[in-house]
């Protein structure tokens, strides 16, 4: 049997936990400067030329699904828009299939 | 003194297949000498050797550990003392595949939360001892046969155990290297340990540095 | 205290010791996990930045719109109507307006054509939305010539661009003054597109509807709080594409459980014995599986999170561009506004953490509550 041997004493043994731990612990710091972020920047005031001119054209809808004439007025829409071409052409935009109905027509 | 008062050991107690692995045996175990518990397969001896080493409870009788009663220990004590009395040497070692032979070695010792620098010291100190050393970053799915098996007597030996229980320690050694295995016993002896082994090895039961060995079968011990 | 985070290190160490034998595989895991969690983050945050942001926007819309219904069809409605409403009770201002929508096959553009009432502009000349001047490469003095309802040729010649950080709701837009709009779309002097109210009390709005509705039985009114609550309901994460994500997501969530909860391996099971036999407790052994599962989910819910966090509000959701784009050829430029609605994300981080770790968790309950005898054999 090989008998007592002298090998150099390990210096620093690396834990398996520590790179782990520390990343996650940057990651939990980031996230909560993430929240502070949001709680930070998420003021109005970027907003302030849209809402002008919302008010000075009287707007009524956002601009996002310009593809289609239902999407892109969402609030001013009826139950005919979406199949405005002929009584049975189907929705056919990709937006429709995001957009639900206004409010009130869902109404009774 | 380990004294053992009429244990007996049931499995699928009121079952079909209902097995008495050990009937009303009564014993008394010498601290600091090497003892081994010998009989075919079968005959009971591991199932003593785990009631022993508080790795399970009777099903009727009492162990005493000194004076401390063990059997009407709560699980919670019994695996402190299990942690601090006792070390195991297993048949197939045992080692945890996929890591290195060093985070084996400082297993044992995690529930304890040592610092962290002295537990590595520690244990290479133990693996300086028997030679492994330089293979404390290798995994111990590499080792051979003598090499896991020192690693698993280091891993025994780290919370320095008044007791050292080894199952059939050479069943998967060959000759030269059971006699090493021997060997290695006589030193802990002489360092003041208590061993008990199981073992239908020859080389084993009739080694110099054995002290008493006790035949078992059928779950009695047989009286020689 | 500190022996029971001491302990706590060390359990974690092997923890993670034993996941790094099988390292492809679990940062493979952990890199699936992180992507779904990105994907949901990523559609709760922009859509709640929408929300946040449409209701602001459109606070200023006019607070009733009267359409007029032909067949159920939305129609012109003429100036007459603006008499007829005569002197309603808190109303302060009633005016027709003119917009209308023009498809340009040029680019196969959608636009809207609106007249301003504030604005002049002269014959001939248009203001464009910023996102018509980015798509189109226009700029001040260029030209851009429709055909009209009559097949006759109209040229607008660009006279200024709307601003660029107003894109969300201008983008689309061609202002135009009256006389060309009534003549490019041959609406005559007498009709209008709708006709917009201006009422100063909010409380009175609705009886100022139901008074529209019995003198004007043909029109409907549109109310600024319904237009409010049509953009709420849509970026609303229970309705249509982001119900169907979250569902998704959920799905997946429980795949990822249900694999943990299936039971262990043999091989478990040895390790978990292995590990009493050697002086583990039962608490040690599941509080080193709770580690397990807790810190894979935690780690995939902040980095998911955080990811999400920089697609949105640093790259402006331009994953999600061409999902909402869809056959559109103007899509607006706009930065989404951080906004963390606290509640959706403690409900993402409920959902990411505590179903995985529950079934890393309950499945090995048995193996290390039993004798470690069982290693022995």
């Amino acid at each position: 049997m090989p008998g007592p041997t002298v090998t150099a004493r390990p210096r620093h043994i690396a834990r398996a936990g520590t790179l782990p731990l520390l990343l996650l612990a940057v990651a939990a710091a980031l996230f909560v400067a993430s929240l502070i972020d949001a709680a930070w920047r998420g003021s109005s005031t970027d907003l302030a030329s849209s809402r002008k001119l919302v008010a000075e054209l009287n707007l009524t809808d956002l601009a996002l699904f310009t593809e289609a004439r239902y999407t892109r007025h969402l609030s001013q829409a009826d139950r005919h828009t979406p199949f405005q071409d002929h009584p049975l052409a189907l929705d056919h935009f990709p937006s429709g299939s995001l957009v639900p109905p206004p409010q009130r027509l869902q109404q009774p | 003194m380990i004294k053992i008062h009429d244990i007996s050991k049931v499995f699928n107690q009121g079952q079909p297949n209902e097995f008495w692995a050990v009937r009303g045996i009564t014993l008394d175990i010498d601290v600091k000498r090497v003892t081994v518990l010998r009989g075919p397969s079968g005959s009971g001896k591991t199932t003593l050797l785990s009631m022993i080493g508080c790795l399970s409870r009777p099903t009727s009788g009492r162990i005493f550990l000194g004076e401390r009663n063990l059997s009407g220990l709560p699980e919670r004590f019994l695996t402190q003392i299990r942690r601090e009395t006792f070390g195991f040497i297993f048949q197939r070692f045992n080692l945890i595949q996929g890591l290195t032979v060093l985070d084996n070695v400082m297993l044992p010792a995690y529930p304890l939360a040592p610092d962290h620098g002295a537990l590595v010291q520690q244990a290479h100190a133990l693996l300086e001892q028997f030679g492994m050393a330089a293979k404390r970053e290798s995994k111990v799915e590499w080792l051979s046969g003598g090499e896991a098996q020192r690693t698993a007597i280091c891993r025994a030996l780290l919370n320095d155990p008044q007791v050292l229980i080894a199952d059939e320690p050479t069943a998967n050694l060959d000759t030269r290297l059971s006699q090493e295995f021997m060997h290695i016993i006589d030193e802990l002896k002489a360092a003041g340990r208590t061993i008990i082994l199981t073992s239908h090895d020859p080389v084993v039961s009739d080694a110099a540095c054995v002290d008493r060995v006790i035949t078992l079968r059928d779950g009695q011990v047989q009286d020689s | 205290m500190s022996h029971f985070v001491r302990r706590q290190r060390y359990l974690i160490d092997f923890t993670l010791a034993s996941l790094g034998r099988r390292k492809g595989k679990n940062l493979g895991l952990l890199g699936v996990y992180t992507l779904i969690v990105f994907l949901l983050a990523s559609v709760m945050l922009f859509s709640q930045s929408l929300r946040r942001e449409a209701g602001l926007l459109l606070e200023n819309a006019p607070e009733v719109v009267v359409q007029r219904m032909v067949a159920g069809r939305h129609d012109l409605i003429p100036a007459d109507y603006l008499e007829r409403i005569g002197k309603v009770r808190g109303v302060v201002a009633k005016y027709g307006r003119l917009w209308g929508y023009f498809y340009d096959p040029a680019v196969q553009a959608n636009y809207t054509l609106l007249v301003p009432r504030d604005r002049q502009i002269k014959n001939g000349e248009m203001i464009v939305g910023h996102g018509i001047a980015r798509t189109r490469g226009l700029g001040a003095g260029d030209y851009l010539t429709f055909r009209s309802a009559q097949g006759q040729s109209f040229a607008f010649r660009v006279a200024d661009v709307l601003a660029s950080d107003a894109e969300l709701v201008s983008a689309d837009l061609l202002l135009v003054n009256e006389a060309d709009f009534r003549a490019f779309f041959g609406i005559t002097a007498g009709m209008y597109t709708d006709i917009a109210l201006e009422v100063r009390n909010p409380r009175e709005v609705r009886k100022v509807a139901e008074k529209l509705s019995v003198m004007l039985p043909d029109t409907r009114p549109i109310l600024r709080e319904e237009i409010l609550r049509t953009y709420d309901a849509l970026f609303q994460w229970r309705q249509g594409i982001v119900f169907v994500l979250l569902g998704g997501s959920l799905l997946a969530f429980v795949i990822f459980a249900w694999d943990k909860a299936s039971g262990l391996s043999a091989e478990e099971k040895r390790e978990i014995g292995i590990l009493k036999a050697i002086g583990w407790e039962t608490g040690d052994v599941i509080r080193m599986k709770f580690w397990e599962g807790a810190l894979v989910s935690l780690g995939a819910f902040l980095l998911g999170y955080l990811a999400a966090y920089g697609h949105v509000f640093f790259f402006d959701a331009a994953l999600f561009a061409p999902v909402l784009k869809g056959w559109a050829v103007l899509y607006p430029r706009f930065h989404p506004q951080p906004f963390v609605d606290g509640l959706q994300v403690a409900t993402l981080f409920f959902f990411t953490v505590f179903p995985y770790t529950v079934a890393t968790v309950v499945p090995i309950w048995r193996a290390a509550t039993t004798d470690p005898d069982a290693v022995m054999r």
